[in-house]
């Protein structure tokens, strides 16, 4: 597994989360979090299912609305933003949903065109085409450009999801299980790729797993969400060394592979 | 006892009639809402005049088969059934005319309308629901496109230029349907034919039936597009938007047709 070793610099935070709360209804989910990703990082957000994780990259890519706190990507406060503003932001955040989220009426080529031509409404076709085929070399995929979605298998829909992300050159990405529901042979092959992209893209990461194994061989730095706060900030050698028995419970549950 | 019982508690302790009236009244807004950003969206450049295109031909071609067999069929049927009642009076040189008054004034939109509203609502309702629950519309969303102007307003804006459309063609196909079992039965000549079913025909006439199929379209797009878009509950949340846009279209759609016919009736001379 190929873990690479990338320059992170600790004066530039790009994401800057301070008290932040979010319920739904009588559930609270997030309980006065906070969380700074700095410039070349990859953080690893780690928690039980149903524990807020997803909800947090949501509120940060302003797909839910924070009921109390401050959430600043590049320098933006994320929920005071207008819809103008917030477009523009969303250009320089890239994200890869759970089950990849591919529009399944279009091809691998139409959707990875999709956000190019509405966004960069200038360039040629031919632009974007080309650009379309970058990417998808990017993720190794690119035999797959005239396939439906249909057609592919869940380590290849996963690729393609992240391929549509990169297609807009973002600063940011946000992975939300990356590996979930598949083998641990295509686990680790997008274990690599989120460092691939890491290296290739100079982006910064947030990725949201249950996962050790991707924890492990992706972040920089691991937070541990519990009971809707992060209990444990660090290493992934830092976290693990706790005796917090609900950190090494999830430890011991987990088959750690590297 | 904690807080999430006393909620629950509170929550079952409350009136059902209030509760579902008040639903109704949050429902009736979030429309309200819903139409004013459509109206909103549609003016506003970039205009999907690509997107508008292919809806076009989803809602007006794809329709085409549909339509005509059960225009063809209205008008044969419908012509079948009154000429018993105009025989008994010697009054069967009257079908053409009762049969343009009856596929123009009112079938061919309500019926035109109803076939979309089964057809198109329920597959608009279907395809946003899925979209909605499989979180293509947030992924839309978070690439910095608008979804709703390239899903919402396109469709809408198709359903609204189609169904008139269709109208127009049901009532061709309508009339021939009716004009070829007159011509079996009387041995009425085309001219003739033509002649004695638009003497009746006034421009008022054409133009609420227009007027109506443009209404419809409208409501069936609006419908459609509401119920699939604010889809939530996963596979069976998209049946129930699928399913709901059907009703609810064709609700508004009689309801919609009893206030025009009243207001056309009002205005006549």
């Amino acid at each position: 597994m190929k873990k690479i070793n990338h320059h992170i610099d600790y004066n530039n935070a790009i994401i800057n989360i301070k008290d932040l709360y979010k319920s739904f209804g009588a559930n609270s989910v997030l309980n006065g979090i906070g969380l700074d990703v700095y410039k070349g990082e990859n953080v690893v957000v780690l928690g039980r299912s149903g524990s807020g994780k997803s909800v947090l990259i949501k509120i940060i890519s302003g797909l839910l609305k924070p009921d109390k706190g401050l959430v600043k990507v590049l320098g933006h406060e994320v929920d005071k933003l207008n819809m103008k503003e917030l477009r523009e932001l969303r250009l320089k955040i890239g994200f890869s949903f759970q089950n990849s989220a591919l529009y399944d009426s279009m091809t691998v080529r139409e959707n990875l065109s999709f956000p190019l031509i509405r966004n960069k409404r200038n360039l040629s076709r031919k632009d974007v085409n080309a650009a379309a085929e970058q990417v998808l070399e990017d993720v190794g995929l690119s035999q797959a450009i005239n396939q439906m979605p249909s057609e592919l298998s869940g380590g290849q829909r996963k690729r393609i999801g992240i391929a549509r992300t990169l297609i807009l050159r973002p600063e940011i990405m946000l992975y939300d299980e990356p590996t979930a529901g598949l083998d641990p042979v295509t686990s680790m092959e997008i274990n690599d790729l989120i460092n691939e992209v890491q290296e290739l893209y100079h982006t910064s990461s947030i990725i949201i797993t249950h996962d050790l194994t991707c924890a492990k061989a992706t972040g920089d730095r691991i937070a541990v969400l519990l009971d809707g706060k992060f209990t444990k900030l660090g290493s992934f050698d830092e976290v693990f060394e706790s005796n917090d028995e609900r950190i090494k419970s999830f430890y011991d549950y987990n088959f750690i592979t590297t | 006892m904690d807080s999430e019982k006393l909620t629950e508690q509170k929550e079952k302790r409350k009136s059902p009639v209030f509760s579902r009236l008040g639903s109704f009244f949050v429902g009736i807004y979030d429309v309200y809402k819903f139409i004013i950003r459509l109206f909103k969206e549609a003016f506003l450049p970039p205009y999907e005049f690509r997107e508008i295109m292919r809806q076009c031909y989803e809602v007006g071609v794809k329709s085409l088969p549909l339509i005509s067999l059960t225009g063809f069929i209205t008008g044969l049927v419908f012509t079948k059934q009154s000429r018993p009642s105009l025989a008994e009076f010697g009054a069967t040189s009257w079908l053409p005319s009762l049969m343009s008054i009856a596929v123009i004034r009112a079938l061919a939109p309500l019926v035109t309308a109803l076939i979309c509203a089964g057809k198109v609502a329920s597959n608009m309702g279907a395809e946003l629901g899925s979209m909605r629950v499989t979180e293509q519309i947030d992924a839309m969303e978070v690439s910095a496109t608008n979804p709703f102007r390239f899903l919402v307003v396109t469709r809408v804006i198709a359903t609204t230029l189609m169904v008139p459309a269709l109208a127009i063609y049901t009532a061709l196909v309508g009339m021939l349907g009716s004009y070829l079992n007159i011509h079996n039965n009387e041995l009425t000549s085309f001219r003739a034919f033509i002649d004695t079913a638009f003497k009746t025909i006034s421009f008022l006439d054409l133009f609420s039936s227009l007027f109506k199929a443009v209404v419809f379209g409208f409501t069936v797009g609006v419908a459609g597009c509401y119920k699939g878009y604010t889809t939530s509950g996963g596979t069976q949340g998209v049946g129930r938007a699928a399913n709901s846009a059907v009703v609810v279209s064709m609700f508004l759609i009689f309801i919609e047709e009893m206030i025009v016919v009243q207001i056309v009736n009002a205005m006549r001379p």
